[in-house]
């Protein structure tokens, strides 16, 4: 079979690459088995065939409950909190042209972070109770990313644009220096807040419920569908700064567009799921392995590998070491953290 | 007939000017070889003609119109350039490289027209990159790869093409085939072509203009046959030198006064002989 095929509707027009697709579509059934693993393992063990029918209200009520209720949530805020930070990686990586950037590597999750512990820190009274609803937690953990995210931007912009290598470097920079806030934060504030802003920094799951699930799903397809649009600029982008000027782009809109785009990405993954660490960073490149860099291809495949990744990590961390549980956050930065070695080696002679 | 022309252009980085009040017209449908020293502005003066580069005084002007003042689409629907030694995201296959070129035609629903797929078909073509499409440009030897790149600006169907040292990290073959290839796109398809080139003798078998570069400004332009003297390499190059015609296409050829062993032993045998 042809691997390229055109798709063309009057003024509609697309190059399709099947062998992308099929990675798509393998992707999916791929996500859907690890949701359905996930849904079942635990304390309660339910088959597979009984946790399809618990979705559908049909099971027993124990195991409608249990897989409703309890893991569904928390399946699917892993899902969308790993193909968040995941394409949140892909169009850093593209833009910056460099496999080694990520939302966490430039201070995008420091950011939330800080946000988070402050929060937790200023709006705790002296018994330790907060006194304002948990609920607003996600929304400062977001503002912590947003604004880290355009400070980072607004620091690294010199004469009229800004050099994807001076991101990177403020990044950094900003980001250890929110991090030295957070531990002060944390040294300072009771044990009851560092022991949960932690949990938060490691990047968690658990505990998840359906009206947060409700809340990240429609803004992560909404980004998602603008950054569709994109996708075409993604690709010159790609090319670097002259090439992608002289395709005729407007390089430094874009860039905006697509730095809002990549922090606001991240900042409603990390919000929910807090900092799980190293997934931006490995399934764009794994993502770059399956389909090469056309970001058509390479963003939805990135997606359903974060995807995987943190409802697998998810599934191991909170099993293998029953009764306890572990943080998702452990398992991703224990897996990712050798990675990111493993990459900086390979690009030593580059 | 004048392709590009730039009124009393200044460039530079920060304080230091590397061209200064240069008056400059690119012949419509020639070859035009920039030449000059490393250092003399040459590739940032072709950097400015394609807008990658503001400048800090004059002006560039393509079809009548300064360059500043052109929506950027519309110039890359004019001229395309092709920088030195550009690298290929990891994984790009040459397709994908190649359709790249049709983004100033392109809207975000409108990707792959009829016209798109025509002319990228026909860029792979010409430049005999058709086989390799769907292999990664990574993966490509350095002749096939800068094949792909000039393929993505023929995609483009500029009426002008700049390129930055083409030939950089090629062997000797591969930067014939290329000049080859830029001057078959030159005589066939009218295109205007202006390239920076190290190699003097192929920059004059190739080029119908010459524009050498030296102190800031133009030393000398025009024909290879009448403007490439033993003065102008000496005065461009700083080198000493002795133009012969090139044997095998008549245009001036550079043979430098240098040491070097075999002079010697010529030398030895001469006197052996006598």
């Amino acid at each position: 079979m042809k691997r390229y095929v055109p798709f063309r509707i009057g003024n509609i027009s697309f190059l399709m690459n099947y062998r992308s697709i099929a990675y798509v579509i393998g992707l999916v059934l791929l996500t859907i088995i690890l949701i359905i693993l996930s849904l079942g393992i635990g304390q309660l063990k339910v088959s597979p065939l009984e946790v399809v029918r618990a979705v559908f209200d049909s099971s027993s009520d124990m195991n409608n409950l249990v897989v409703q209720s309890f893991r569904m949530p928390r399946v699917l805020m892993a899902l969308f909190a790993g193909a968040g930070l995941a394409v949140s990686g892909a169009i850093l990586q593209g833009m910056i042209r460099n496999p080694l950037a990520s939302p966490d590597i430039i201070g995008i999750t420091g950011g939330a972070a800080f946000a988070t512990v402050g929060f937790l820190a200023f709006f705790s009274d002296r018994s330790n109770t907060l006194t304002v609803s948990i609920q607003w937690l996600p929304l400062a953990s977001f503002i912590g990313a947003i604004v880290t995210g355009f400070l980072v931007y607004f620091l690294a912009w010199k004469k009229g644009g800004i050099k994807p290598i001076r991101l990177v470097l403020i990044g950094i920079g900003v980001s250890a220096a929110v991090q030295a806030f957070t531990t002060m934060i944390m040294i300072l504030g009771p044990i009851f807040t560092a022991s949960r802003a932690n949990i938060w920094i490691t990047g968690s799951v658990n505990g998840a419920n359906w009206s947060e699930v409700w809340t990240i799903i429609p803004w992560f397809f909404l980004l998602m569908a603008i950054l569709f649009v994109y996708v075409r600029r993604l690709n010159v982008q790609e090319l670097g700064e002259d090439l992608a000027a002289n395709a005729g782009s407007l390089i430094q809109r874009d860039r905006f567009m697509l730095i809002t785009l990549s922090t606001s990405l991240a900042g409603i993954a990390v919000a929910f799921a807090g900092g799980i660490g190293f997934v931006g960073l490995m399934a764009p490149h794994m993502a770059r392995r399956l389909v090469g860099s056309s970001f058509g291809s390479l963003i939805p495949v990135s997606a359903l590998v974060g995807g995987c990744i943190v409802i697998a990590a998810d599934l191991i961390a909170r099993t293998a070491f029953a009764p306890l549980e572990v943080p998702v956050g452990v398992l991703t930065s224990a897996i990712g953290a050798p990675y990111f070695i493993y990459l900086l080696y390979k690009s030593r002679n580059q | 007939m004048d392709a590009i022309r730039t009124n009393a252009l200044t460039l530079g980085y920060g304080e230091e000017d590397i061209i200064e009040e240069l008056d400059l017209v690119i012949p419509k449908g020639k070859i035009t070889v920039f030449i000059g020293g490393n250092g003399s502005g040459k590739s940032t003066l072709l950097r400015s003609l394609a807008r990658l580069l503001k400048p800090k005084d004059g002006s560039v002007v393509l079809d009548g119109a300064d360059i500043a003042r052109t929506p950027t689409k519309k110039i890359a629907q004019k001229l395309s350039i092709l920088p030195q030694s550009p690298v290929a995201p990891e994984g790009l296959t040459v397709l994908e490289l190649v359709k790249q070129g049709r983004y100033p035609y392109q809207s975000w629903l409108n990707q792959w027209s009829e016209k798109d797929e025509k002319a990228v078909q026909r860029a792979m073509e010409v430049t005999g990159v058709k086989d390799l499409s769907e292999r990664k440009v990574d993966s490509l030897s350095g002749g096939q790869r800068q094949r792909a790149w000039i393929a993505m600006n023929l995609a483009q169907d500029t009426d002008i093409i700049l390129l930055d040292e083409p030939t950089t990290y090629l062997d000797l073959t591969h930067q014939i085939d290329i000049l080859d290839l830029l001057s078959d796109l030159n005589e066939e398809e009218n295109r205007t072509i202006v390239m920076v080139l190290h190699d003097i003798n192929l920059a004059c078998r190739y080029a119908d203009h010459i524009v050498a570069i030296s102190n800031k400004n133009i030393y000398q332009q025009g024909d290879p046959d009448t403007i490439v003297t033993p003065e102008l390499v000496a005065n461009v190059f700083g080198l000493r030198c002795q133009i012969m015609n090139d044997p095998h296409s008549g245009t001036p050829m550079c043979i430098p006064f240098s040491r070097g062993r075999r002079k010697k032993d010529a030398d030895h045998e001469r006197k052996m002989d006598a």
